[in-house]
């Protein structure tokens, strides 16, 4: 299960939905959140799923780090049902969530710490993720004294630190000004692509989907299914698939938009 | 906290401030000053109106002293005498159970209101009867803490006893209000309950701990000093309640004002260990 053999086989399946649906019980009565998802995710694929709020978005997310279970059907990872959080499944969530008790460095690894993975190792990744995302003379600060741009990259740096497969990306710029969070968008897609990782990304910003994505996935109002699916190229920019902020500027750009607006916009009238 | 560049919040270049940050800076300074100035003013026309009230008349100085009469009472009592031992002695006890009885409160609290973290039934179980357990008035246990625990132990145990519910009860509210995304985060990397309890819940909880030694320090030193009114032979409790009986009340309040300046220490040295935790923060 050698993280560069699972990246070096594109093309297989790397997570798998197979029928799945979800339902909430509550005192007030149950709320079926997903219903009959079906889908597939290449290893190496970067997929975006969008839908309005309450659709089941980050619940799916959740199935598939296995800190949920799903009331039908199954998640599979490498064709294995997930059963609880998997070390190959990394996961980052609406915010940064940093511990303002631990120091950068100590963020870093906390993820490594959970997992028992070798001190000395960890410590070294940290320090190799931190000083390539340019936090070197930040590993011994305190979360507080960093931007929120920053944090975001920290953030990042303890998912990547146990080397996942797989990473599930949920809204995580939405805590972000409009400005930095496009920046940091065109940095972590970057990254996740040249590390061959697979990842799927929730979010409800169109843009945001398509300039990160090889494939939208809709889904529609709860119970959240799959509505449509939409490949994204960009023929235009050549072989290299442009950043997100260049894909903006692609003029393929808004034939998707407009696309998934119109998908999005008849929940909102329905 | 060191210096550092590019960071948010921290100060700019600080070689030449401009006339109008230095003008801040002074009315900073002078907030400070008037703040400090003002306490000591009250204390003094405190100590001022207690000296001359009884003096002119205003009041029985039977039932006040003065306070030029505490100091050379505090070192007439430094001295331990055939029947009774030195002032320092007495403080010394005191100090030494209100340390036992809050640590103790500090540990036992901790360890419950893990548990009742662990167990969410069990709290949903035990919740009125702490809750009853914390409003009861534990002073109504004096007599009855010395008959089953007896004179030194029925001290340390009043001192536990009303400090530890609300201590329980704050920890355990201090543990339930950890931000859920911490621990669902450190639940995505595959995180067991006691890895959360270890990792997010306790080291998150550090505010609530020194909130709550603050609130059970104080308890503790009035847990003390009920139960040597009771039963001891030692203590600051016990010469207060000495002092009364012999109707001598440069005693009585030469004790208690030992115990405010007891009090006073210990709240300095919490204050210490928040600023050198919170550094952290």
């Amino acid at each position: 299960m050698s993280p560069a053999l699972a990246a070096a086989a594109p093309g297989t399946v790397k997570v798998e939905l197979r029928d799945v649906g979800l339902r909430y019980f509550g005192r007030e009565g149950e709320t079926e959140a997903l219903a009959g998802i079906s889908l597939g995710v290449d290893a190496g694929e970067f997929v975006s799923i969008i839908g309005q709020s309450g659709c089941g978005k980050s619940t799916l997310l959740s199935l598939v780090a296995g800190i949920m279970a799903p009331t039908r059907g199954e998640v599979l990872v490498d064709g294995r049902p997930v059963r609880g959080p998997d070390p190959r499944v990394g996961y980052m969530l609406q915010q940064d969530y940093l511990f303002e008790w631990r120091t950068i460095l100590e963020n870093t690894l906390l993820g490594a710490q959970i997992q028992g993975l070798d001190p000395q190792m960890a410590r070294d990744r940290a320090v190799m993720l931190l000083s390539r995302y340019g936090l070197a003379k930040f590993m011994d600060h305190l979360p507080r004294q960093l931007s929120g741009g920053m944090r975001q990259r920290v953030a990042l740096a303890r998912t990547l630190c146990t080397d996942p497969d797989v990473v599930l990306l949920d809204e995580p710029f939405s805590a972000l000004d409009s400005q930095t969070r496009i920046a940091i968008a065109d940095e972590i897609a970057d990254i996740l692509r040249r590390e061959k990782k697979t990842a799927i990304l929730v979010t409800h910003d169109i843009a945001e989907a398509i300039g990160m994505a090889d494939r939208v996935i809709v889904l529609s109002r709860r119970p959240g299914r799959v509505k449509s699916t939409h490949a994204i190229q960009f023929a235009s920019s050549g072989a290299s698939r442009p950043s997100p902020m260049q894909a903006r500027n692609a003029v393929e750009f808004n034939g998707y938009f407009n696309r998934l607006w119109q998908e999005l916009e008849v929940h909102v009238e329905g | 906290m060191s210096r550092a560049d590019a960071v948010p919040g921290s100060r700019g270049d600080a070689a030449s401030p401009s006339a109008a940050y230095r003008h801040f800076l002074r009315t900073e300074l002078r907030a400070r000053v008037l703040v400090r100035a003002a306490q000591a003013g009250l204390l003094l026309a405190f100590l001022v109106a207690w000296e001359f009230a009884p003096r002119y008349g205003l009041v029985n100085p039977m039932f006040t002293s003065y306070p030029s009469a505490l100091w050379p009472t505090f070192l007439g009592l430094l001295k331990a005498t055939a029947n009774q031992p030195g002032i320092l002695e007495h403080a010394a006890s005191t100090v030494m159970a209100t340390v036992v009885g809050f640590s103790g409160a500090m540990l036992v609290g901790v360890i419950v209101a893990a548990a009742l973290w662990w167990w969410k039934r069990l709290y949903l179980v035990l919740d009125p009867f702490l809750v009853v357990a914390n409003a009861m008035p534990k002073i109504a246990f004096v007599p009855i803490f010395y008959i089953w625990l007896g004179a030194t132990l029925s001290i340390y145990g009043m001192a536990l006893a009303i400090s530890v519910f609300i201590t329980i009860l704050m920890l355990h509210a201090g543990f339930e209000g950890v931000d859920a995304n911490k621990i669902k985060l450190a639940q995505t990397f595959g995180a067991s309950r006691w890895q959360v309890l270890r990792m997010v819940v306790l080291p998150g909880s550090v505010p609530t701990l020194i909130a709550a030694l603050k609130v059970n320090t104080g308890l503790a030193l009035v847990g003390v000093v009920v139960g040597e009114f009771q039963s001891a032979n030692l203590g600051l409790g016990y010469l207060i309640q000495y002092g009364s009986q012999v109707f001598k009340l440069d005693i009585v309040m030469t004790a208690i004002t030992l115990l405010a300046v007891l009090s006073a220490l210990m709240y300095l040295a919490i204050a210490a260990l928040e600023r050198r935790v919170m550094a952290r923060r």
